[in-house]
């Protein structure tokens, strides 16, 4: 009686090899994977001195300073390799933790429908009739800028996000009749949720938290900017260009703001990329 | 070019290759056939034989790794396989027709009925403005009765089978060369697809349409075709009448095939049914002689050297098997003999007794009546089937036993003592008594759970065993069921239908319950792993003295396994009986006419009725006798006023309706002239 013990190997195997001719993972994960090498390393490997303020002020990019220096002397080059770690930090921090939030609130609005799931549902729609940024403009202004505050705004303001994906994959797999079969054994509603129904639904979750890093990049950056995140003078990204956008109107040092602003959204598209990688082969 | 003369579909030598990891894979090994004008020619076998395969290649709708290594395809005559785009199109469009299995998603859901089947005959050339009044014209030819009305709606409002009424009209629309039918009624109840094959019969007879049938159901196909060929493994192993080839088979994948069946009102305490031992070989294998050698009980050295041709049996009877004289005589590969049978000793207090068991489900508004007030008592060690259309109520009635829904009144008694509502509500004891076996394993197993953590979790919970104890119980459990050690590091997905139905049988055996319900066990599954699958749950049910309730919609099955059968419709007993008096009768009307609805392979005895229109809503019940408005021997005003009483009609038979029992069994007498049964081969 063969049994195929090639079938789940080779089925992973597939998947993994589907990953890897994706035109869109390759691409994104090369450049996150070149962002987290910078966010560990970014001082080490940095020409100069990314807070020092002691290069000629406003030079342009150069083969000496390749993206110029800012008005207090500090080298771009330097600042935007060193700048990687601060958003490599929080933003996949936020967004774990409305993963895992999410993933929860998903589970028990998902599995028990009733009561709960009406009352946590409407909550959720309230959430998420207002702007992202106003909720975490309020609160960061409340409770004061800080990066963990930061973190944790974001990671709540991502939950109900991510509990609705969930709670639609849950939903669906209730109703397969392994759930029931585990009811009819005795099985606790917490021991349905984590072991039986989680290990289904890993897939949207992981789609959800690529999606939702790219987001929390953007969140942050947006944040930041506005005062709200990272706090001078980390050599933060949005930070840079907040320092420095005000030198635009003279015309001439767009060095200061562009490199940052680029590497911003090289590491936006990338989270974005991967996600589509992800999502077309998971979704088959 | 003599078009007419040709015929309708001529396949030869055909080979279909899958592209799949680099490597391409034989699906169909040299099939030649051919199908006559105005011929019904049908295709049987297991799933994965290359059924469908071959009708995808007919309408070259072959998936994109899939593509025709070698043959030819001919449809009226023209090449199919030479053909530009623009004149596959144009044949497509005018000389070939496809209805699949399902209906609702041939049908778009966002077009109404009329449009969809208006822009048949447009595309067909018919001025857009005669096209509603053509389809309207077709819809009444499938004797839809208000065909005005249904062409405005669209196709989630009409049921299953109304719907595949409507793919029938549309493919009949243009008048086709060859009609393919790829298991037209496989996923309808068995008085719908009694009323749809009639159709298709009727129409073929009228239009001369020339079909090509496909499905794993032999006795659909001994009811509606002339000749059969049977798929093993992408090759053609034996073509001939329908007749010749049913009751006097030469190839020995047949002859096994038509003994896993059961039939002619075979019985548990008859013996085992026979299994065709083995697997199907995998997609693509390179295979040196007979395709069938490794699972044949005849096997010769020159089976697996050398092809078998086909050799001609006579009357237009062809058999790939070099041993095709003694092919009836091929061993049994499961021995007949059975421990005795449980003797049921329905004096003591009853295992399990259900007192007027209710559910009604609350519904945007509507009360759905589910189930109304179901009574059933079930010993130790006994049987009982459970059959009735879908939406008669038999699902709910066995979760709402296994408290899995709240049931809305009623008792449930376990050893003359009340068990809790609700599931969460029973002790662990109770809760491991009452056990179930799902109809689909893919989905009552957890996909992500290796198969030793489901049995070490059931029996943890069920059985309360932990550490070794709980190994060696599970090795005693997995060699119960036939899982071999390696079964048991896989993930249910590396496992085939019946292996993972064994999986979740040896799950539900975990804690020694004493009542298991079957959920259509075997539907989901090949006859052959069905023979195997009801032949270890006999196995089991002597060994341990468990009960079951068995749901379904197969009553050559019901038959086979059941002490006692039970009718539902509308959420209603209509009959409760010995199981040989259910089948025998007299019976029920309502028994009557699901008997009659189902084709068999000996061909029927029976008078046909059928029931007219689709079974009524639970939501609107219909007065007095839920069965009246379809009933066939309905006696008057009475039916529509008064709910007959269910009463013992003849000792341990519950009849629920007006007429008297005697004169049910005057109605009900066989024709003189009726032959006796067709011996089981």
């Amino acid at each position: 009686m063969p049994v195929r013990p090639t079938a789940a190997v080779t089925a992973r195997r597939e998947t993994f090899r589907q990953l890897l001719r994706s035109k869109t993972l390759i691409p994104g994960a090369a450049i996150v994977g070149f962002w987290i090498f910078c966010a560990i390393l970014g001082p080490t490997i940095a020409p100069h001195d990314p807070l020092g303020q002691t290069q000629p002020q406003l030079v342009a990019p150069s083969w000496k300073y390749l993206f110029g220096t800012d008005q207090l002397g500090r080298d771009v080059l330097s600042r935007v390799l060193a700048g990687a770690r601060s958003i490599m930090v929080v933003a996949p921090a936020a967004t774990l933790l409305g993963l895992v939030g999410g993933t929860i609130v998903g589970l028990v609005t998902g599995y028990f429908r009733g009561l709960v799931d009406d009352a946590v549902s409407r909550v959720i729609d309230a959430v998420l009739a207002l702007p992202l940024i106003v909720i975490a403009v309020t609160v960061l202004a409340a409770l004061g800028p800080s990066t963990v505050t930061l973190i944790v705004v974001i990671g709540i303001v991502f939950t109900p996000l991510v509990g609705r994906t969930v709670r639609a994959a849950v939903l669906a797999e209730r109703s397969l009749e392994y759930v029931q079969a585990a009811r009819l054994r005795g099985e606790r509603a917490p021991y349905v949720m984590f072991v039986e129904i989680l290990p289904n639904v890993m897939g949207p979750i992981v789609v959800e938290a690529t999606v939702r890093l790219g987001y929390a990049i953007f969140a942050i950056a947006g944040l930041t900017f506005l005062g709200f995140g990272v706090q001078p003078p980390a050599p933060d990204w949005s930070l840079q260009i907040y320092d420095n956008y005000t030198l635009l109107s003279a015309g001439t040092y767009w060095w200061t703001v562009l490199f940052p602003a680029l590497a911003i959204a090289s590491l936006v598209i990338a989270v974005n990329l991967i996600a589509d990688g992800i999502a077309q082969v998971l979704d088959r | 070019m003599s078009a007419d003369a040709a015929p309708a579909l001529q396949l030869v030598d055909v080979d279909v290759v899958y592209r799949v990891r680099g490597r391409e894979r034989e699906v169909l090994r040299g099939v030649s056939l051919t199908v006559g004008r105005g011929e019904a020619y049908g295709l049987v076998g297991e799933s994965g034989c290359g059924k469908s395969t071959t009708a995808l290649a007919v309408v070259r709708y072959l998936p994109r790794n899939g593509r025709v290594r070698a043959g030819s395809i001919e449809v009226a005559g023209r090449d199919v396989l030479s053909l530009s785009g623009a004149e596959l199109r144009r044949l497509r469009a005018q000389e070939l027709s496809m209805v699949y299995q399902n209906p609702g998603e041939a049908l778009n859901p966002s077009i109404r009925v009329g449009d969809q089947v208006a822009e048949v005959f447009r595309v067909g050339g018919v001025p857009r403005g005669e096209a509603p009044a053509r389809a309207e014209g077709a819809l009444r030819t499938v004797q839809i009765a208000a065909p005005a009305s249904v062409m405005r709606r669209y196709p989630h409002q009409l049921s299953g089978g109304m719907q595949q009424r409507v793919v029938i009209a549309m493919a009949l629309a243009k008048n086709p060369a060859l009609l393919i039918l790829d298991e037209p009624t496989t996923g309808l109840d068995a008085t719908v697809e009694a009323e749809v094959l009639d159709l298709i019969q009727q129409l073929q007879a009228e239009f001369h349409t020339s079909v090509l049938f496909i499905s794993h159901n032999l006795a659909v196909i001994a009811k509606m075709c002339e000749r059969v060929g049977v798929l093993y493994a992408g090759r053609l192993v034996e073509e001939g009448p329908v007749e010749r080839v049913l009751h006097d088979p030469r190839h020995p994948y047949t002859v096994g095939l038509l003994r896993c069946i059961p039939r002619g009102g075979v019985r548990k305490d008859h013996g085992r049914l026979d299994t065709i031992p083995g697997f199907l070989p995998s997609i693509g294998e390179e295979l040196a002689g007979c395709v069938f050698a490794d699972r044949c009980a005849l096997v010769q050295p020159i089976c697996r050297t050398d092809e078998p041709p086909l050799y001609d049996v006579g009357t237009a009877h062809a058999s790939r098997c070099h041993f095709h004289e003694i092919a009836q005589e091929l061993p049994r590969a499961t021995p007949a003999d059975l421990e005795q049978p449980l003797r049921i000793d329905r004096t003591s207090t009853p295992l399990l007794r259900v007192e007027d068991l209710a559910k009604v489900f609350h519904q945007s508004g509507h009360d759905v009546h589910a189930l109304g007030g179901v009574s059933a008592s079930i010993w130790p060690g006994e049987t009982l089937g459970l059959v009735g259309e879908s939406g008669s109520g038999k699902t709910t009635f066995a979760r709402a036993l296994l408290g899995l829904v709240g049931p809305s009144g009623g008792t449930v008694e376990l050893d003359g003592r009340g068990l809790a509502p609700r599931l969460g509500q029973r002790t662990p004891e109770d809760v491991r008594v009452l056990q179930i076996v799902f109809q689909n394993p893919d989905s009552a197993l957890n996909r992500r759970h290796l198969v030793r953590r489901i049995l070490r979790r059931a029996l943890k919970k069920l059985a309360g065993l932990s550490g070794s104890g709980a190994e060696e119980r599970m090795h005693e459990l997995a060699d119960s069921v036939r899982l071999a050690e390696r079964h048991l590091s896989v993930r249910p997905n590396q496992l085939s239908g019946g292996l993972k139905q064994r999986v979740a049988i040896a799950r539900a055996f975990a804690g020694s319950p004493r009542l298991v319900v079957c959920d259509e066990p075997t539907s989901a599954l090949d006859v052959s792993v069905q023979a195997a699958i009801l032949n270890l749950l006999v196995e089991l049910q002597a060994d341990q003295k468990v009960a079951y309730l068995f749901i379904s919609h197969d009553l050559g099955v019901v038959r086979y396994i059941s002490d006692r059968i039970a009718v539902l419709y509308l959420g209603r007993l209509m009959e409760l009986g010995p199981a040989d008096v259910v089948f025998e009768g007299p019976h029920h009307p309502y028994t009557e006419a699901l008997l009659s609805a189902v084709p068999t392979i000996d061909g029927g005895g029976r008078d046909r009725i059928r029931l007219k229109g689709e079974i009524p809503s639970p939501a609107a019940l219909p007065s007095g006798c839920v069965f009246h408005t379809r009933c066939h021997r309905r006696i008057g005003p009475i039916c529509e006023q008064e709910e007959p009483p269910l009463v013992e009609a003849t000792p341990g038979q519950f009849l629920r309706c007006h007429i008297p029992i005697e004169e049910l069994r005057r109605l009900q007498a066989p024709e003189p002239a009726e032959a006796a049964p067709a011996a089981v081969v």
